[in-house]
């Protein structure tokens, strides 16, 4: 299966950003996908790259991450998703999901 | 004026009957019993051509044997059968068009099956009556559809031909009342003969034949469903579900769909219903199969009463050991009855919740594709508005109160209406839409020729739609616009989500006709698996103190 790459670019409100350096969540089982966040200083924007099996589905990836940067307010984040075949809202909570684990203190 | 009646004979199916049975004679051993090595020569000789002819196939239990012996029976002797079944399910079923054995179908559902149907229409091989509705398709036995001949699936015989047909009842007593009471005959394939049976649910007098078949009849776990596959997204919907509409308008009575997302509900009750206080409140009365995922909301004191349509393999013994909440015989076994339960769906439940393959901007719900002539099974019945219902309940109550179009329809008649709710992903897997402009069901109607387009559950029944974007309180629109607003709103990023007017989503959302995840205050990082009462089957096992027993396939400890 040819995988593809898409590379996107959004801007945020940028009012939270995550607190650890970087932060891994999630396996690219089927269905299901694994996210890479990296704090960068990117003007308060947010950088994701995709590599997914699955083709047109650019419009969607870009609205549901799109989403998940204004939902969230998230910004200076670099993503990296590794899919394999997760449906929008899969990867809509795995972004969330991700983001609540870089963003926790560390182990209490 | 001089009435006169007509002169005719008033006994013929009695004469014909006993005609048929005086042939069949040779073939009985002792009692009603007739060996297997016999059953093809009873049937050439009971069964007369054009005869409806009804074969128990439950979605559950099977007459396999009796139907595999029909499809071996000479053409020549036997031929242009109309079938009359509910549930079409194994190979020869259809195998008995394919040789010119049977001619015409009504039936309900047709599983495995679907995609034969089609393509037999397709070539002449199958006339088709209707797709009806279980409940429907059991009327016509009584109407215009009562079986001349019916074979049917038992536990247990006695010599006399009294049966015990147990856990999965299912449909029997509905098929069996409609044949005898019309002088039709009644052929029982059975798994054992036994002296004494544990009850009797089928009297001998109506049975015409038993027949001891090699092996034990067909059953199917069909609504086991592995809480190890239950994924992230369906702990979401099961979460705004509860949250949004179970405890919103206080649901007590239900019936729950087959899919996972249902039984993602079932687990969450012990959890998150119960962080929600919503016990002794919800969930209280279902209409349900012995679903082994309700074992936990059973064990932590959710559930006052299940009725159920037929039995569930490796329920036995825990439904046995839960007769104040379950409907349990005299001898101890659970008695199920699809007749029955059907008419509790239809008439006495507050909600019918499951999910669907596609939904369109009406908010139609379908399972056809176009090439599988699928049916319906018992769902229409449970996800309608029952017009017939005159009891009142707080949950059914509210949702008429809140009916946008009440003034406009019901006048000033205080009236209520069931909660008819879909729970849908906006793209499944292999990111099928869910939501789609137009229903497949137009070109299955196209293809094989119905006069009326398959629709499982019809738009302006259709009460609420759960998706990962929110839920969409449709009975409170005021109009058809409204409600098309309503459904893309919440349709995300399908074909007809991408129409959604954000502006007029927004205005939908002040209305509360759409709630999303964060207009319930609910953390869609905190919906996880983790959520769920048990992750996997062993768990329910140990939840059901080792009486839930679950087939092979199921087990992997």
């Amino acid at each position: 299966m040819a995988l593809q790459t898409l590379e996107f670019e959004f801007k945020s409100a940028n009012t939270q950003s995550i607190s650890k350096e970087w932060s891994h969540h999630g396996v690219t089982g089927s269905g299901d996908m694994e996210c890479l966040m990296e704090k960068k200083d990117l003007g308060g924007g947010v950088k994701a790259k995709v590599v997914t099996p699955v083709k047109g589905f650019d419009k969607v990836w870009e609205k549901m991450i799109g989403k998940f940067v204004a939902d969230t307010g998230v910004g200076n984040v670099s993503i990296e998703i590794n899919d394999d075949n997760a449906t929008p809202i899969v990867v809509y909570m795995r972004l969330r999901q991700a983001l609540a684990e870089a963003t926790a203190k560390e182990a209490e | 004026m001089e009435y006169k009646g007509i002169t005719r004979e008033w006994d013929t199916l009695k004469k014909d009957t006993l005609a048929r049975k005086k042939d069949a004679e040779q073939f009985v051993r002792e009692g009603k019993i007739v060996d297997a090595k016999d059953a093809v020569a009873l049937l050439e000789t009971v069964i007369k051509p054009f005869d409806k002819v009804n074969i128990e196939g439950n979605n559950q239990k099977q007459a396999d044997f009796l139907a595999k012996c029909l499809c071996q029976v000479d053409a020549k002797k036997v031929h242009d059968l109309h079938m009359v079944q509910s549930v079409l399910t194994l190979p020869e079923h259809l195998d008995v068009f394919e040789k010119g054995i049977a001619k015409k179908l009504d039936m309900s559902f047709s599983g495995p099956q679907a995609g034969r149907i089609a393509e037999f229409l397709k070539e002449g091989k199958l006339e088709l009556g209707a797709i009806h509705t279980y409940l429907e398709l059991y009327g016509r036995y009584f109407v215009d559809l009562t079986p001349r001949v019916a074979l049917i699936a038992a536990t247990m015989a006695d010599k006399e031909g009294n049966l015990f047909t147990g856990f999965s009842t299912e449909d029997s007593p509905a098929i069996i009342e409609a044949t005898k009471f019309r002088q039709g005959i009644v052929i029982a394939q059975v798994n054992e003969v036994v002296d004494k049976l544990p009850r009797i649910d089928i009297p001998a007098d109506w049975v015409d034949y038993v027949i001891q078949s090699p092996k034990p009849f067909y059953i199917e776990p069909l609504f086991t469903r592995d809480p190890a596959m239950i994924t992230d997204s369906q702990v979401l919907r099961g979460m705004m579900a509860i949250k949004g509409i179970y405890g919103e308008y206080q649901v007590e009575s239900m019936n729950h769909g087959i899919g996972f997302d249902t039984a993602a509900i079932e687990l969450l009750l012990p959890t998150y219903g119960e962080q929600l206080g919503l016990r002794g409140k919800i969930c209280k009365n279902f209409i349900l199969n012995p679903h082994p995922s309700l074992i936990p909301a059973i064990e932590c004191g959710w559930v006052e009463s299940v009725h159920c349509f037929g039995g569930e393999l490796g329920m036995e013994d825990y439904v046995a050991a839960r007769s104040d909440i379950f409907f349990v015989g005299p001898d101890g076994s659970m008695r199920s009855n699809r007749a029955f339960s059907q008419v509790a769906g239809h008439y006495a439940v507050d909600m019918f919740i499951g999910g669907t393959l596609q939904i369109d901007p009406y908010g139609n719900s379908s399972t056809a594709t176009a090439t599988r002539v699928a049916g319906f099974g018992g769902a229409p019945n449970m996800g309608c508005d029952p017009k017939g219902r005159r009891h009142s309940s707080g949950a059914w109550l509210k949702v008429g109160e809140e009916y946008g179009m009440g003034s406009e329809m019901w006048g000033p008649v205080h009236r209520g209406k069931r909660l008819v709710v879909q729970l849908q992903e906006t793209f499944r897997e292999k990111l099928a839409p869910g939501f789609v402009e137009r229903l497949d069901a137009f070109d299955l109607a196209k293809n094989a020729n119905l006069p009326i387009e398959p629709v499982m559950i019809y738009g302006d029944d259709l009460t609420h739609i759960v998706t990962e974007e929110g839920i969409a309180y449709l009975h409170k629109c005021r109009n058809m616009e409204e409600r098309t607003a309503a459904i893309r709103g919440v349709a995300g990023f399908t074909e007809v989500g991408l129409k959604a007017d954000p502006d007029q989503t927004r205005k939908l959302r002040e209305l509360g006709i759409i709630k999303t995840a964060a207009d319930l205050d609910i953390d869609v990082s905190k919906a996880t698996r983790n959520m769920l009462a048990a992750k996997n089957v062993h768990d329910l096992v140990v939840w059901s103190k080792g009486l839930y027993n679950p087939p092979a396939k199921f087990r992997n400890w």
